[in-house]
């Protein structure tokens, strides 16, 4: 068992609205650790919709990433990946 | 923000007629305008929205509750309302179970950080079970307005 912290950036200019925030729900689901997402205030479930939808994390919020399990390391680096590429939603002027 | 602030109580609809997502949406969009909140005329356009932002992906988030929403210019801060619907409806929704709730909320294009906090003060009750148990249990709009108001006072 591992545990892996990383620091994350929501960096798409709608933030952590309902779309991106499935796509991350999903992607967590895939993984068998618990993933774990704060903003220092409120530390929430990352499978859960309900519970990462009250992150609302604005462009430029930076949250904390806490994977724990077998494959902490991957949930991490990919969940990570899907914020950095802003949810392939960079180029969009939004809807 | 308060979810009161955000809901419509006159456009708040206890039972709804619709027996599909489309419908539904149609339904609620119409009475909020015949609340007033939006303007007659941008009814087919708001509708339209709510439906493209559907097609892309579902709202029907699980647990009977589904999220129609949209950016929509005109709009100048969030605004929404509540439809009940005791038989369910097919939102897809990723439980694939039918919704008995559904919440629409429209937002302006400009204030993306705002319609974050709507949705997180609409997911603050949604999340607890007691409050979408309560919401499906309430059939008028009196209870459904009071209701919010007390998950309101009590955060």
């Amino acid at each position: 068992m591992a545990t892996v912290r990383q620091e994350v950036t929501i960096i798409n200019r709608y933030g952590l609205h309902a779309r991106p925030a499935m796509q991350l729900v999903e992607l967590a689901n895939r993984f068998g650790s618990k993933i774990e997402l704060s903003n220092g205030v409120l530390t929430v479930d990352a499978k859960s919709i309900m519970s990462v939808m009250r992150l609302a994390a604005t462009q430029g919020t930076v949250l904390s990433l806490v994977a724990d399990g077998q494959d902490a390391e991957k949930a991490v680096v990919a969940i990570k990946k899907l914020l950095d590429d802003g949810f392939g939603e960079l180029d969009e002027q939004g809807t | 923000m308060k979810l009161s602030d955000i809901m419509v109580n006159d456009a708040i609809i206890p039972e709804l007629k619709a027996r599909t997502r489309d419908d539904a949406i149609r339904e609620l969009v119409e009475a909020l305008a015949s609340a007033e909140a939006i303007p007659k005329k941008s009814v087919p356009e708001v509708i339209k929205a709510v439906l493209a932002r559907e097609a892309q992906a579902t709202t029907g988030i699980g647990k009977g509750v589904a999220l129609p929403h949209a950016k929509l210019k005109g709009i100048t801060s969030p605004v929404g309302t509540i439809g009940r619907s005791s038989e369910g409806i097919d939102f897809a929704a990723l439980d694939a179970k039918p919704v008995y709730s559904v919440i629409l909320l429209l937002s302006s294009p400009d204030n993306p950080d705002e319609h974050l906090q709507a949705m997180e003060a609409i997911f603050k009750h949604v999340q607890r079970d007691i409050f979408r148990k309560f919401l499906r249990q309430s059939e008028t709009r009196e209870s459904i307005v009071e209701l919010i108001q007390e998950a309101d006072e009590l955060g």
